[in-house]
């Protein structure tokens, strides 16, 4: 077991494909009272001390249940939200120092998909209107005539019909609203692209044609991907990697089979056990670990481990003192360093 | 092969519990009648896991509300069919006599634990009212009752937390008030309809393995509703597949996992990504979307997206038949080659 208390320095082995890095990113939300005199009373720690990386060409899955932080940390990362602190670099460019006007140059690189495909498109807007917007907003094309190939493209690539254009959102189903919303993304040929829970408002057959669209665009444009989600089973199957977030901390790293068949962390155990496999043969041999309790407020959580509350074995260790930091345990694989929660 | 409607006759035991029969629930509205329900026949054995999968608008819940009588009419309306619980047919029944079943004999979990406690009542008080008048308990009698039930589905604290309104609990712990709330009269029968959708997985297995564990341990039968495959194969002894308002499959769970024959069937469980795959293998998907229940199509509602479309199901809806022990499929030879 090698301890490293820094990811940094495994980061910068292999810096030259890295695409994005972020290095103890902080997201606090103020908590204020009063109507006037607003005072804050208490911070939301969403995200807390979160250090990851994602490599060019991979997908990097971030699973978590409700409030955890998974979401904030998307939109942290693409500076939707400004960080309280911590670092955010996209091909070596600091993003958290960028101004408006920069940024807003940057988002040609870093695009998101929202999680909800009723919300996320303006109902007065045609597809095709949703679609080009960021072309014009970015200068991207020169004349009409090219903004309408554009679009057409576009629409062909998620597989949409040219003709939809003129359709209003309306009139798509939750599936076709989901590609018109991955083709606004792509408008821009952005090489980062922020998932989050794509699929989490479709049916299962709808949800099996976005997540294969979303792979065929990865090969044909050699996209990233942050995939947030917080269905295992779908993260599992797209990502490379899987980070898994608990109370606005990463508790495990490790490449999607080995998080799978290798589970350290007693959470992401806990959290496997809870997927049920379809297959009831399966399913009656299977261990399942029922943890206790709910998901403490991130307005105050514990102090040291987060998990620790709902860990059966915590008398063991230390770990209601100390905040533990993720330790490298086999290649790839990084883990929470915390005894109680790494022992079966 | 038997058809479905002598199923009833020939595997009917004595502890048949419910008994849906051509059950068929439209929706006048103005745009035409939505058949949201067409003719589904199945039942439901005292003590026995059935879970109804499909997805959102094939009918399920629509089904399932169809048993409790709590179709919003107008616009909605049961047109045909009978349900039969302990041999008294529910659909003939008025609403008073209906009142005495809901909450009683009947009980259902709702899918939102947000929205299906009223949050200006406390938790006591919805507990108590099914307690008071279904039972005719009062006073002290009806809070020590409210306190086990709430202990039973374990919630700590029970007695304090009887004065506590619905947004002072958590959703999963609201989802075990309801539960509580629906154990509170010994139902014979509990319909959960996606009880755990709105959860977070962790939470989803806890009200699962404590709605089977209670339900085994009082005899109960439990309907649950949901697309959630995997809750199916954990949970259910018998398994039917809802699409565009009909039942195509039914069988017990290892055959419809292992051995699944209609091709819709088989499409949602290959569309599905499983946790314990080792390779990566392109999921499976169905093109097209599900037909409109304004105007499905005339014959087998699976046909605009069958990849064969060899039979002569487009013109005739096919019968439900028998095609081994227990496993009944809706006859139509091109959803039935592989």
């Amino acid at each position: 077991m090698t301890t490293k208390t820094k990811k940094t320095t495994k980061n910068s082995k292999d810096q030259n494909e890295i695409l994005v890095n972020v290095e103890n990113l902080k997201m606090y939300f103020p908590v204020t009272s009063g109507v006037i005199m607003q005072k804050t009373i208490g911070q939301v720690k969403a995200v807390d001390n979160l250090s990851f990386f994602v490599r060019k060409g991979e997908t990097l899955g971030l699973v978590g249940e409700s409030g955890c932080g998974k979401t904030t940390t998307g939109r942290a990362v693409l500076q939707l939200y400004e960080p309280t602190d911590g670092k955010v670099q996209f091909n070596g460019i600091e993003l958290t120092e960028l101004n408006a006007n920069e940024m807003r140059a940057m988002r040609k690189e870093v695009q998101i998909i929202f999680q909800d495909p009723y919300g996320s498109l303006n109902p007065r807007m045609s597809a095709g209107d949703i679609i080009g917007e960021p072309l014009k907003v970015h200068k991207l094309v020169k004349n009409k005539e090219e903004y309408r190939d554009k679009v057409a493209e576009l629409l062909s690539v998620v597989g949409l019909s040219p003709y939809m254009a003129d359709r209003y959102p309306h009139e798509f189903s939750g599936g076709q609203r989901q590609r018109i919303g991955i083709a606004r993304a792509l408008a821009v040929n952005p090489s980062f692209v922020v998932c989050d829970e794509p699929v989490s408002a479709l049916d299962v057959s709808i949800q099996a044609q976005v997540v294969n669209l979303l792979e065929d665009l990865q090969d044909k444009f050699g996209l990233t991907y942050l995939f947030i989600a917080h269905d295992l089973s779908v993260v599992k199957h797209i990502s490379d990697r899987i980070a898994v977030m608990y109370l606005g901390h990463i508790v495990e790293i490790a490449p999607a089979n080995e998080l799978y068949f290798n589970p350290i962390h007693g959470y992401t155990r806990a959290l496997l056990s809870a997927i049920p496999i379809p297959d009831p043969t399966i399913e009656k041999t299977r261990e399942r670990i029922i943890l206790e309790g709910d998901v403490p407020s991130p307005l105050n959580p514990p102090a040291g481990c987060v998990f620790q509350p709902r860990c059966t074995k915590k008398d063991k260790c230390k770990c209601s003192e100390t905040t533990p930091v993720l330790i490298e345990v086999s290649p790839e694989h990084w883990v929470a360093n915390c005894e109680c929660c790494m022992s079966k | 092969m038997t058809t479905k409607t002598s199923k009833s006759t020939t595997t009917k035991k004595d502890n048949v519990l419910l008994e849906v029969n051509n059950l068929t629930t439209h929706f006048f509205t103005q745009d035409g009648v939505v058949k949201a329900v067409d003719g589904i026949s199945y039942n439901v054995h005292e003590g026995e896991v059935v879970g109804i999968v499909g997805e959102s608008g094939c009918g399920k819940s629509v089904g399932a509300m169809s048993v409790m009588k709590i179709i919003p009419n107008p616009p909605g309306r049961i047109v045909d069919g009978s349900v039969t619980f302990e041999g008294e047919n529910l659909v003939d029944l008025n609403e008073s006599e209906m009142r005495k079943i809901r909450g009683n004999r009947i009980a259902m979990v709702f899918q939102e634990p947000m929205t299906s406690l009223n949050p200006v009542l406390t938790v006591g008080r919805q507990l108590t009212e099914t307690l008071e008048l279904h039972q005719g308990l009062k006073g002290d009698e009806l809070v020590d009752k409210a306190e086990e039930l709430l202990t039973r589905v374990g919630i700590p604290d029970p007695r304090g937390r009887l004065k506590d309104y619905p947004h002072q609990f958590s959703g999963g712990m609201r989802q075990r008030v309801m539960i509580a709330i629906a154990l509170s009269c010994d139902p014979k029968l509990i319909i959960a309809d996606e009880p755990t959708t709105a959860l977070d997985v962790t939470i989803q297995a806890q009200i699962l393995e404590l709605m089977q564990g209670l339900a085994k341990d009082f005899g109960t039968a439990l309907i649950i509703i949901t697309h959630n495959l995997g809750v199916v194969a954990r949970y259910a002894d018998r398994v039917i597949v809802m699409y565009a308002g009909k039942i195509i499959e039914e069988g017990s769970a290892e055959e419809i996992f292992h051995n699944p024959m209609h091709a819709y069937t088989r499409g949602l469980l290959a569309s599905v990504p499983r946790l314990d795959a080792t390779d990566h293998v392109r999921l499976q998907t169905i093109e097209g979307l599900p037909p409109d229940l304004i105007a499905p199509p005339p014959g087998c509602g699976f046909a605009p997206r069958c990849q064969k479309k060899t039979c002569k199901c487009s013109e005739t809806p096919p019968a439900i038949v028998e095609i081994k022990k227990g496993h009944y499929i809706a006859d139509c030879k091109c959803c039935m080659t592989k």
